[in-house]
C-alpha cells in the first residue's frame, strides 16, 4: 500500500529524515508517532511527491505517487485541514477536486454525508470551525474511495466529540480494508485505534509494532502493594527474597517489579505478612511510547534548562 | 476526457468558485466599458465633419492651391522652383513668424480633377525633407535632399504616358535625374496637371503630453512654366482645393489647438487673401495652406480614433493582473498548493493548466469589454462631437483581439510572478510595475523619447495592438502614445509582452517543477 524505504532528506543543516523505512498495511490503522520534529510530516510530503527525498524511495500501490494518473484514487490524504481558499464552499472545494480525477459530482454529495457535512455544504469553508475544517478534509481524502489514506495530525485541536467521531472513523475505514496511516505526537491519542504504529524519532523509525506486542513489553508487571507501616520492611524482605526488585515509594507503600501480582498475594500470605491493598499496573500506551523514545526526543534537555530559569 | 483536459476542467472549477476572481474580472470588463462609454471628450463637430477619401480607402486631407489645366493623353511640365519660403504661426502667442515647415510642398501634380481625395502623383521639393515624388496620398519616395534657396533652385518635370506618370529632378535643367516613376490606375485620359503650393498644420509638442499646433503657409516662386503634349485651353486656372469656404480666416486667426481641446472641425487651412497664385513674367508665385496628404489623428490632426474608446484597458489591466498573480499565491498562502499537487502531481500539467484557464477567461472578458467599447463608443465620442476616423473591419477586430490578447497574456505573466514569489503582495506590485506603470508613465509625465523606449521593451510594449491608424513618416504629427500612436508596430508591441510572459512562464514552471512545497 505505502512503502517508505530508506528515506533521507536535509534542510541545510538540519537532517529531516535519517533513512526513514517502514510499510503501511491494508485493514488497520497505523499510527505514525514520534515527538515534534521527528520526520513524520517530512516524510508524508515526500509521500506524496510534494518534497523530493536527497536518498530512498516511497512508493503508493507500488509506484512513485507522482507517476499516478488519477492519485487520490489511490491515496487519499489531509495534510492541513486549514489549506483552503476561505471565500469557496465546501462543496465547491470538493467539486473541484473531484473534476481533477475526473469522479463526478454525485461523489461529492456522497463523502459530504459520510463526513456528515452536507447541511454546510454551500457555506464558506473559511467560516467552519477547526473540527469541521478537519471533517471535510476526510471528505475530500475519501473522494477518490482510495485503498490507503493518510493523515497528519487529524485530532490537532478538535474537541472530544470529534476526536470520538475521528477515531470511530478511522477504525471503520481500516475495517473496510484500507490501510491507513494517521501521524500523531501523542501516543495517548491513538489509544483504541491503532492496531500498529511505527515510533519515529530523530528522522528515522525507533519501533514498528504491533499496539499489543508494544504494551506487553513496556507493561513489564509492575504491582504497587500497600502495607501498614510496621510491616513494610517484612514486605520488603520477603518479596526480594522470591527475586523481585522493591522500591519504596513513600511510607507504607512498595512498588514492585519482577512478579506479577498473584505471586505477590501468595508470596506475602505464605509469609503471614499483612499488606492492606495491592495494584497491578497496567502500562498505558503513552508510558510505553515514553519509554522508547526517552533517548530519541530532541531538545529535551534544551527544553528543561528552559523549564528552570 | 484526458489528463490535461480534466485538470483544466479542475481550475476552471476552481477559479469560478472564488467570487472575488470572477468579480475582478467583470469589474476588469466594467472599467473598460466605463471609460469607453463615458468620455470625457467634447468638441465643436457636427455631422458636416468628414474628411475625403482617398483611391485607397483611408482618409486623407487634401487641401492646397492648385494653378493648373488640363492635359489630354501624354505630355509633361517642366518648372524651376527658384524661390520657398514661408510663415509659421506662434505657437505660444500670436501672430506669424517667417520659415517654412518642414513638409511645406511645392511642385508639379497630375490629378484626376480638383475633387478632394482624387488619384494624384506630384513631384516637390518640400521645407526640410528634400525632393520627394507622392501619389495617391499615403505612398512618398524621396529624391535628393536639400532646401530650395535663391543660389539652389531645383527644376521639377513631371511626364505622363498612359497610366505611368514619370519625375525627374534637376539643379540646372539640363542634367536630370529621375526620381521615380508611378502608376495612377484610375487617372482619366485628361487629367488636370499643373503647379501645388501647400503647407500642412504645424505642430508643437511641448512638455509631454500636450501639443499646440496651427495653420501654416508657404510661398514658392515658379518659373522657366513649359509643357509639352495636349494642353488646352491656354490660360492656367487657380483653384484653392478643399477651400474656399476658410477665406474669412487669415493665417494666424484662429486660436492654437491645444492638446485635450480636440480640435474636432477646426481644422482648416489658414489662408484668406495670403493663399492663391500670381502670374509673373514665365512663371507664378503660389502661395497654400494645407496637405496633401493621409489624415492623422491627435492634437496634430483631426479628432480621434477608436483607440480612444480603450483608454480604460490600463484600469482594467490591474484588476487582470491582480486576479492572475492571487489565483497562485492564494494557494502558497494558505497551503492549498499542497492540495492541488496532491491531486495532479504532475507540475507541468497543474501549471499549463491554471495558465489556460486564467489566458482563456481573461481573453474572453477581454474581447467582449473591447467590443462593447469599440462598437458602441465612436458613437458617443462622435455624439460628443469629436471626430472619429473610421477604421476597416480587420483593425477593428485586430484592436479588440488584440485587447484581449493583451490582458490575457499580462495575466499570465503575472501568474509567472506568483508562481516565482509566491507572495501576493510581491507578485501583484511587480506585475502591476510591469505593465501598468510604463503604460502611465509614458502617456502622462515622462518625455517622449523616454517613453517610447519604456513602450518598445516593457511589457507595456502590447498596448501597441490598439493602434487603430497607422503612423506615416511624410505627414508631420504628433505621434504620441496619448494620441494613440505607439513606437512598435501592433504585433511586434505584442510580441515583447508575448516574450516577457514567456520567459517568465518558463522560469517559473522550471522552478515550480524542482521546488518542495
Amino acid at each position: 500500500m505505502i512503502v517508505v524505504n530508506g528515506l533521507r532528506k536535509r534542510f541545510g543543516s538540519h537532517t529531516a529524515l535519517d533513512g526513514m523505512t517502514f510499510a503501511v498495511a491494508p485493514g488497520q490503522v497505523t499510527g505514525f508517532v514520534g515527538p515534534n520534529g521527528a520526520g513524520k510530516s517530512t516524510t508524508m510530503r515526500v509521500i506524496l511527491g510534494l518534497d523530493a527525498p536527497d536518498a530512498g524511495t516511497a512508493l503508493v500501490a507500488g509506484r512513485p505517487y507522482r507517476s499516478l494518473t488519477r492519485p487520490l484514487c489511490h491515496l487519499g490524504s489531509l495534510l492541513d485541514a486549514g489549506a483552503l481558499q476561505p471565500g469557496r464552499t465546501a462543496r465547491d472545494h470538493l467539486l473541484w477536486l473531484a473534476h481533477s480525477q475526473g469522479l463526478p459530482g454525485r461523489r461529492v454529495d456522497e463523502v459530504l454525508e459520510r463526513a456528515g457535512l452536507q447541511t454546510v455544504a454551500r457555506r464558506a469553508a473559511g467560516k467552519f470551525s477547526l473540527g469541521m475544517r478537519q471533517r471535510l478534509g476526510i471528505a475530500a481524502a475519501m473522494l477518490g474511495d482510495p485503498p490507503a489514506l493518510m493523515l497528519d495530525e487529524p485530532f490537532n485541536g478538535m474537541d472530544p466529540e470529534g476526536i470520538v467521531w475521528m477515531r470511530r472513523h478511522l477504525r471503520e475505514l481500516a475495517a473496510e480494508g484500507r490501510a491507513v496511516l494517521v501521524s500523531s505526537h501523542l501516543m495517548g491519542e491513538l489509544e483504541d485505534t491503532a492496531g500498529h504504529v511505527v515510533i519515529a524519532g530523530r528522522g528515522r523509525v525507533i519501533a514498528d509494532t504491533g499496539i499489543a506486542e508494544l504494551l506487553s513489553t513496556a507493561a513489564a508487571g509492575r504491582v504497587t502493594l500497600r502495607t501498614g507501616a510496621a510491616s513494610i520492611d517484612a514486605a520488603a524482605g520477603v518479596l526480594e527474597g522470591q527475586g523481585a526488585s522493591v522500591t519504596r515509594t513513600d511510607t507504607g507503600t512498595l512498588t514492585v517489579t519482577g512478579l506479577p501480582a498473584e505471586t505477590v498475594v501468595q508470596v506475602l500470605t505464605s509469609h503471614g505478612v499483612p499488606f492492606a491493598e495491592i495494584s497491578s499496573h497496567r502500562a498505558t500506551l503513552e508510558e510505553a511510547y515514553l519509554e522508547l523514545t526517552r533517548d530519541a526526543v530532541e531538545f529535551r534537555a534544551v527544553t528543561g534548562s528552559q523549564g528552570a530559569r | 476526457m484526458s489528463g490535461f483536459a480534466r485538470v483544466v476542467h479542475a481550475e476552471w472549477t476552481k477559479f469560478r468558485t472564488v467570487r472575488g476572481w470572477t468579480a475582478g474580472m467583470l469589474a476588469a470588463a466594467a472599467v473598460i466599458v466605463v471609460f469607453g462609454l463615458f468620455p470625457g471628450m467634447r468638441g465643436t463637430c457636427d455631422d458636416s465633419c468628414s474628411l475625403p477619401v482617398g483611391p485607397e480607402g483611408g482618409e486623407v486631407t487634401d487641401v492646397f492651391t492648385f494653378v493648373h489645366r488640363p492635359l489630354a493623353g501624354d505630355g509633361s511640365v517642366t518648372v524651376r522652383v527658384a524661390s520657398m519660403t514661408g510663415q509659421l504661426p506662434e505657437l505660444t502667442g500670436t501672430g506669424q513668424r517667417p520659415g517654412t515647415a518642414p513638409w511645406a510642398k511645392a511642385g508639379l501634380i497630375v490629378k484626376d480633377g480638383t475633387k478632394q481625395g482624387s488619384t494624384y502623383a506630384a513631384v516637390m521639393v518640400t521645407g526640410a525633407h528634400g525632393v520627394r515624388l507622392q501619389h495617391d496620398y499615403v505612398h512618398d519616395r524621396a529624391g535628393k535632399p536639400g532646401a530650395v534657396t535663391a543660389s539652389a533652385p531645383r527644376w521639377l518635370r513631371l511626364t505622363r504616358a498612359g497610366d505611368v506618370v514619370t519625375a525627374l529632378e534637376s539643379t540646372d535643367g539640363t542634367a536630370w535625374t529621375g526620381v521615380g516613376t508611378v502608376r495612377l490606375d484610375g487617372l482619366p485620359a485628361t487629367a488636370e496637371v499643373g503647379l501645388f503650393v501647400t503647407s500642412p498644420m504645424y505642430v508643437e509638442g511641448h512638455g509631454t503630453a500636450g501639443a499646440a499646433g496651427a495653420p501654416s503657409l508657404a510661398t514658392a516662386g515658379f518659373d522657366h512654366l513649359t509643357t509639352t503634349g495636349s494642353w488646352a485651353p491656354a490660360t492656367w486656372t487657380t483653384e484653392r482645393v478643399g477651400g474656399p469656404a476658410d477665406e474669412d480666416r487669415p493665417l494666424g486667426g484662429p486660436p492654437p489647438t491645444a492638446a485635450g481641446e480636440e480640435p474636432g472641425g477646426d481644422r482648416a487651412p489658414a489662408a484668406g487673401q495670403e493663399t492663391g497664385a500670381e502670374q509673373t513674367g514665365d512663371g507664378f508665385t503660389v502661395s497654400g495652406s494645407g496637405d496633401i496628404a493621409p489624415a492623422v489623428a491627435g492634437a496634430a490632426g483631426l479628432g480621434t480614433t477608436i483607440s480612444q474608446t480603450l483608454v480604460g484597458t490600463f484600469a482594467g489591466l490591474v484588476f487582470v493582473v491582480v486576479v492572475g498573480a492571487m489565483t497562485m499565491t492564494g494557494e502558497y498562502r494558505r497551503g492549498l498548493i499542497r492540495t492541488s499537487l496532491a491531486a495532479v502531481p504532475h507540475r507541468g500539467t497543474a501549471l499549463a493548466a491554471k495558465a489556460t484557464v486564467l489566458g482563456a477567461f481573461t481573453f474572453a472578458v477581454g474581447v467582449v469589454a473591447a467590443a462593447v467599447v469599440v462598437t458602441v463608443g465612436p458613437g458617443i465620442i462622435r455624439g460628443n462631437g469629436v471626430y472619429v476616423h473610421p477604421v476597416s473591419p480587420a483593425t477593428e477586430l485586430r484592436i479588440v483581439a488584440g485587447t484581449g490578447a493583451l490582458l490575457a497574456v499580462a495575466a499570465l505573466l503575472a501568474l509567472a510572478f506568483g508562481v516565482l514569489l509566491r507572495r501576493g503582495t510581491a507578485a501583484v506590485t511587480l506585475a502591476i510595475v510591469a505593465t501598468v506603470v510604463p503604460y502611465l508613465l509614458a502617456m502622462t509625465v515622462l518625455p517622449v523619447s523616454a517613453g517610447a523606449w519604456l513602450l518598445r521593451v516593457t511589457p507595456a510594449a502590447a498596448f501597441a495592438v490598439q493602434q487603430a491608424t497607422p503612423q506615416y513618416a511624410q505627414v508631420e504629427g504628433l505621434y504620441t502614445p496619448a494620441n494613440g500612436f505607439f513606437p512598435l508596430e501592433p504585433w511586434a508591441g505584442f510580441a515583447v509582452l508575448l516574450a516577457w510572459a514567456g520567459a517568465g512562464l518558463a522560469f517559473a514552471a522550471y522552478r515550480f517543477r524542482r521546488r518542495d512545497v
